[in-house]
């Protein structure tokens, strides 16, 4: 978090600089209602980024929440007796937040272009209701004429802010209470988790968060965000414009944010700035009349070609420029084997790490009968019946093809069987999400690395760590994620055990190969895992790197119970007590490593011809 | 008041619709397939279609010439836009492909209202489709028959190109795995740039055969866009058969809800669409996986 070391210095200059505004943009050209309808631009933007720029959730629909906050907020104010116009727009906030609810449920549903397109479709489906069903209510194509300015009642006397820089402070005082908010949302857990999902949905799900929730939460919040800010805009211009509900509405909010920047809050801000100063340019010193959209909309399109993360992106890109990010306190290139080695011996005994506790302590853990997976006519698994105790260290090998993988996928309930039961801690759990697995306490650590590559190893680690600690789903929306109780504590024991330790704040993009290949296991442990399925933890890796992650994954081991898949067979041998061998989705044969390597069924399915070769030889 | 004969108009009003959309669905729809980029100018080329169109009938008052130059312009738009700016979107995230697609839509609309203003042209349907059909039991507008010919056989036409040709088979293998077909020697950016254009022209040549029937307008694919995403979203991202299928659904939906009260079409749109979410995420005949 780059603001941990000076707390609330970001609010201090947003204040600062929201004070300042008034004195400064006049001399550059910028009307006040212009700087207002600005304010009012930055806050629907505040939601919208934490939607987009924070969990990768681009929806061309918020017109929709704009729009029905507004008018709801409207129709208090000019058809019925009500007149407190902060109640007003909190009114209208809720209203957005619970049709945020209603849509968020139904376009969830899906993710990427899906999610976009149900979106725009939706929100024409407002904008057309709006227009004729309604009209009654909302004045169809006139909007709601008589919205009084904002007033603030004081018991004694009630305030009135009907100057254009009287509003100014009272949007100025929304928009910064806006931002205060969402820089508590994105520094609590449920922020780390929103760019977690963004980075790498599957994973942040696989560590035992419910993802479908958090991401209802944030469309929700957006949603509020665009109601409040639809009020303002009613308050401002002294009537609700139907056109807040169109499709353009929604598509300048995209628009602004893309200019700005996403996923740094100030970034729609600065859009809306840039925007409304050049239409206002455009339009009023050169003249251009209808054509300021035509001009803006070349400038958009190569805004997006050439800078890809927008104004506030490439003034942090300058920044870095000028000042070099100083490298993290370890050293850029794999510090190799020795150092890590060395670390091996002074690191903390794995017992140090927390282990979600089990029902038992003795007897089976992973209890697996009949288990079959088909995919269309192909039989992937067929029939499994396996079985692992309390404790043990239970290896997998069998040739490619063998269906190693997919029994994996199934025992942590990313796949579901198409036959078959899975029991694990006396619990039937065949049919649970893969959330749900990682909860009770089995995880896995991939075949491929699933990391979140843009965020820290800490925060990787973190994002691990929060499902044991936090559940599946909670609303910690304000608070701290280094307020979070044992996080700490669990984050730096994984990232010893795995010699991440020197490497926390270093972003996962600038790690070597093997540092993501042990931070990958590291994702894995940080769940506190009773049972822990390692999928191939040595693909890819050098002799060297192998006999280092043997090594780490022994003092892992302790008192843990783990399956390992993996194709080095001597590394497995030296690692493992039991060896199942699976040959076309069936268990061939079961035996410690000895009878495994004398067993000649295994010799023929595993090393093929070899053996024969070697007999006739 | 309910009619039969009002009733049976609207399916056919529904038809001709339908088959439009699915016309247009399919350009979308093979786009997004091969290139994986879901372009949102789709709306702004059905437009460019008729203006294309628009001119060359002023420029020669021939309605062949007019759908040719719709269709060939439009195409030529797609194959010029995918050369210079989406090649370069296909590696960045699909936001950024939304984005610019976005902007490019914004762009063509834009400089479509310079040149010609904002107020709706119209293109006369040719002499010898004006009129009216009788049918025996209702009569109908002639050129609109011809409208549903038109566009099935620009259908089929298009259903031949990826079924039954070579290209075709490229396209659909790319649909499957554009990096296989690449691999195999096939110069899949010739291949994209292609799809692009024939994409865009199914979108173009929809815009000018439905200009006589209603008036062409800087904005008349807002409304097609987001009628094209539903379409999409019913049928299945990616499929063919979807987005024809999707298309008559839809055109019936906003055909026969337009005769009960026409506020209500995109509500009752909505409704189906909602549905299919739920009953069949992936839509009618999508499959898991393409998004």
């Amino acid at each position: 978090m780059p603001t941990r070391q000076r707390p609330y210095i970001v609010e201090i200059l947003t204040a600062l600089a929201l004070i300042a505004a008034p004195f400064v943009l006049p001399h550059l050209g910028f009307a006040p209602t212009t700087i207002n309808r600005i304010l009012i631009w930055g806050l629907v933007g505040i939601g919208f980024d934490l939607l987009f720029g924070f969990t990768g959730l681009l929806s061309f629909g918020q017109a929709a929440f704009f729009g029905t906050g507004g008018m709801f907020a409207a129709y208090l104010l000019t058809q019925t007796p009500f007149s407190n116009t902060i109640a007003a727009a909190f009114v209208g906030m809720i209203v957005a937040g619970i049709i945020g609810y209603l849509i968020g449920l139904l376009a969830l549903r899906r993710t990427g272009i899906y999610f976009a397109m149900i979106t725009v479709a939706i929100a024409e489906v407002f904008f057309f209701v709006e227009f004729n069903p309604l009209s009654a209510y909302t004045g169809g194509e006139n909007g709601l004429p008589g919205v009084p300015p904002p007033n603030l009642n004081l018991g004694f006397t009630t305030l009135t802010f009907d100057s254009n820089w009287e509003m100014y402070g009272f949007f100025a005082f929304w928009y910064f209470v806006g931002l205060v908010i969402a820089l508590r949302i994105v520094r609590s857990p449920v922020g780390l988790l929103l760019r977690a999902i963004r980075d790498n949905p599957l994973r942040a799900q696989a560590l035992g968060h419910n993802i479908h929730s958090y991401k209802l939460t944030v469309f929700i919040v957006a949603a509020m965000y665009s109601g409040f800010a639809g009020s303002l805009l009613a308050m401002l211009q002294g009537f609700m414009p139907p056109d807040a509900f169109m499709f353009a509405t929604s598509g300048e909010i995209v628009m602004q944010t893309a200019i700005g920047g996403a996923g740094w809050l100030f970034g729609p801000l600065l859009g809306a700035t840039v925007w409304l100063f050049l239409a206002d340019f455009f339009q009023t010193t050169l003249n251009l009349g209808a054509t300021w959209k035509l001009v803006l909309g070349i400038v958009f399109v190569l805004l997006v070609v050439f800078l890809r993360h927008g104004l506030v992106g490439a003034i942090v890109d300058v920044y870095h420029l000028v000042r070099p990010r100083k490298s993290a306190t370890a050293p850029t290139v794999d510090a190799g084997p020795r150092p890590s080695l060395a670390a091996a011996r002074t690191s903390p005994p794995a017992s140090e790490l927390r282990r979600k506790r089990t029902t038992g302590s003795t007897g089976p853990i992973l209890e697996v009968t009949g288990l079959t997976k088909r995919y269309g006519g192909l039989v992937a698994n067929s029939d499994i019946d396996f079985r692992v105790d309390h404790g043990e260290i239970r290896g997998i090998i069998g040739p490619n093809g063998a269906g190693k993988s997919t029994f994996f996928k199934m025992l942590t309930c990313e796949v579901i069987p198409t036959a078959g039961k899975i029991v694990f801690d006396g619990r039937d759990i065949t049919t649970l999400g893969v959330a749900d697995a990682c909860q009770l306490g089995l995880t896995k650590s991939y075949q491929i690395n699933q990391l979140f590559d843009r965020l820290t190893v800490r925060q990787n680690l973190a994002i691990a760590a929060l499902g044991e600690i936090r559940g599946k789903f909670k609303l910690d929306l304000l608070k701290g994620v280094s307020k979070v109780a044992g996080l700490d504590a669990q984050i730096e024991s994984t990232a010893a055990l795995v010699h991440l330790g020197e490497r926390l704040e270093t972003p996962v993009s600038d790690l070597a190969y093997g540092e993501k290949r042990r931070l990958e296991i590291g994702l894995a442990l940080a769940t506190s895992p009773s049972l822990l399925l390692l999928d191939e933890p040595l693909a890819g890796m050098s002799p060297q790197e192998r006999v280092e992650t043997v090594a780490l994954l022994k003092s892992i081991a302790h008192g843990r119970t783990m399956i390992v898949i993996d194709h080095d067979i001597d590394s497995l041998f030296e690692l493992v007590e039991r060896i199942t061998v699976l040959q076309e989705g069936r268990v061939l044969v079961e035996g410690t490593p000895e009878e495994i390597r004398t067993n000649a069924e295994v010799q023929e399915a595993y090393l093929g011809g070899i053996h024969d070769e070697a007999g006739a030889a | 008041m309910f009619s039969w004969g009002n009733f049976i108009s609207q399916c056919f009003n529904g038809l001709v619709l339908g088959a439009l959309l699915a016309l247009i669905s399919s350009g979308l729809t093979i786009i997004y397939g091969t290139l994986g980029v879901l372009n949102l100018a789709h709306g702004a080329m059905f437009m460019l279609g008729g203006y294309a169109g628009w001119v060359a009938y002023t420029q020669t008052g021939s309605f062949i010439v007019a759908i040719m130059a719709g269709a060939l312009f439009v195409m030529l738009v797609g194959v010029v836009t995918e050369r210079l700016i989406i090649r370069h979107f296909y590696a960045r995230p699909a936001e950024d492909q939304l984005l610019v697609t976005f902007g490019l839509g914004i762009v063509f609309v834009e400089t479509v209202r310079f040149f010609f203003g904002s107020l709706s042209k119209t293109v006369p349907p040719p002499a010898l489709l004006s009129g009216i059909t009788p049918l025996g039991f209702m009569v109908y507008p002639t050129y609109r028959l011809a409208l549903l010919g038109i566009v099935t056989v620009a259908l089929l036409v298009l259903y031949f190109i990826l079924y039954r040709t070579r290209i075709g088979m490229i396209v659909r293998a790319g649909i499957e795995d554009a990096v296989m077909v690449d691999s195999l020697g096939i110069n899949i950016q010739k291949v994209f740039m292609l799809v692009f254009g024939i994409g865009a022209m199914a979108a173009g040549f929809a815009g000018i055969v439905n200009a006589p029937v209603v008036a062409i307008a800087p904005d008349v694919g807002d409304a097609i866009l987001v009628q094209t995403f539903v379409v999409v979203v019913i049928g299945g991202v990616g499929s063919f058969g979807g987005a024809v299928l999707g298309g008559l659904i839809a055109g019936q939906i906003i055909s026969l809800t337009s005769m009960i009260d026409p506020a209500y079409s995109y509500v009752m749109l909505f409704v189906a669409m909602t549905l299919v979410l739920v009953l069949r995420p992936y839509g009618l005949l999508g499959t898991a996986g393409r998004e």
